[in-house]
């Protein structure tokens, strides 16, 4: 019998391939764990409709149960409630700011951006922590990302979007 | 009533894929570098949210067909999408103008889809309209700036908007399809729709000093598998390689 503390500490190891200091557990992606005789059912969320990362963080969680013998892995995957960066665990958000990517500001989403021409957040920048920064464009390298510039040290650099 | 939701799922998911494979073709090719990232992401979304409205048609469907099959192996005339989403990129005024028309009839869509009785439309549309809140201000932003922009962008902008006028009212009318799930309280009414949006296009336009066309937009067909000419084209490209190569696997 495997238990659900065995199999947490276990996708702790499972990466996020696009952004790899984040586990699935620190994004917020995995939602329930259904433990059944010696396999598991693990059910995720994708973070936006389009990620290209879901598939293989669904091959990678099964590879990494399976390898620590819990078999049959089952990955479900739900969309409600939908993922929100709500989600993502504090040291996710160390992590992400370590790596050089600015966390998202938690209440920046939603109604902020409906509104036309509405002031952007301003996120720290991650290489100087300067919090004068300026957004360059809502749409970055990946889904959950926005561009933004640093107007002290001049570095461009990634914010992981509220959502 | 199970026919019906597929061909449902159909119109919705055929949109999304067709004009998140109009976006793509800009991947390489936009006028800076942060909008070609821009429609890139907005493609990368629409055929997301395409590939989950699909894989649910399937699953429906119980044939074992998969999402893959609904993209690649199915021809013009089974194709669902309205005419608005097939027609080509021209430039980067008509590529704006054809998103925020779609931008606004889409993010009124959903906001309305997320009340459905049928759950995984539900749990699809909340988790769509997250992404369509970017979308809409996005290429509402850009219509504004090139409408109220330079004399150049202005006209740029205008004949875009001339002449994408008439494809925009099919999006707001109801099919046979579209009563049948309107009737099951699975669909979305879209009379209801249809003011507010007009009242959202024309105001954003306005802002942009555009000219507002007077003409009842008149063009429509998509929907029941009546299509302009731009579709084969374009699945000629998005299919070719299934159709070259039966059952390739990636």
């Amino acid at each position: 019998m495997v238990t659900i503390n065995k199999i947490w500490k276990l996708l702790e190891q499972v990466y996020d391939p696009e952004i790899p200091v984040l586990t699935v557990v620190d994004m917020g992606v995995v939602r329930h764990i259904n433990p059944f005789g010696y396999g598991v059912e693990v059910v995720i969320t994708p973070t936006y409709s389009g990620c290209p990362a879901m598939k293989s963080i669904e091959f990678n969680i099964i590879a990494e149960l399976e390898a620590n013998g819990i078999h049959p892995v089952k990955v479900t995957t739900v969309l409600s409630p939908a993922w929100t960066t709500d989600w993502m665990s504090e040291e996710g958000r160390r992590k992400l700011k370590e790596y050089g990517i600015a966390p998202p500001i938690p209440g920046t989403n939603a109604k902020r951006i409906e509104a036309l021409f509405a002031e952007a957040p301003q996120p720290e920048c991650p290489h100087c922590e300067s919090k004068e920064t300026k957004l360059i464009s809502q749409f970055g390298s990946t889904a959950c990302k926005a561009l933004y510039q640093c107007n002290s040290c001049k570095e461009p650099f990634d914010y992981f979007k509220c959502h | 009533m199970k026919q019906s939701l597929i061909n449902y799922i159909f119109q919705l998911a055929d949109n999304k894929l067709i004009l998140g494979q109009r976006l793509s073709e800009w991947c390489g090719h936009a006028p800076e570098l942060e909008i070609d990232i821009a429609l890139t992401n907005i493609a990368l979304d629409l055929i997301g949210q395409s590939r989950n409205l699909y894989s649910y048609a399937a699953e429906l469907e119980g044939k074992g067909r998969t999402e893959d099959d609904m993209a690649y192996l199915r021809d013009c005339e089974a194709y669902r999408n309205v005419l608005l989403a097939e027609q080509p990129n021209e430039d980067f005024a008509y590529t704006i103008a054809r998103q925020f028309f779609f931008d606004v009839y889409n993010h009124l869509f959903h906001k309305e889809l997320v009340n459905s009785k049928d759950e995984q439309l539900a749990a699809i549309a909340e988790k769509s309209l997250k992404e369509i809140n970017y979308h809409i201000r996005f290429s509402s932003e850009w219509v504004i700036r090139l409408g109220d922009g330079t004399e150049v962008s202005h006209a740029k902008m205008q004949t875009a908007v001339d002449d994408l006028w008439d494809y925009i009212g099919e999006m707001t009318t109801m099919n046979e399809t579209d009563r049948l799930m309107l009737a099951e309280g699975v669909g979305v009414d879209l009379n209801k729709i249809r003011t507010a949006y007009f009242h959202k296009v024309k105001e954003i336009l306005a802002e942009a000093t555009l000219n507002i066309p007077e003409e009842e937009p008149f063009q429509k067909g998509g929907k029941d598998g009546l299509h302009s000419e731009h579709l084969g084209h374009l699945l000629t490209e998005l299919q070719w390689m299934q159709r070259a190569y039966p059952g390739a696997q990636w």
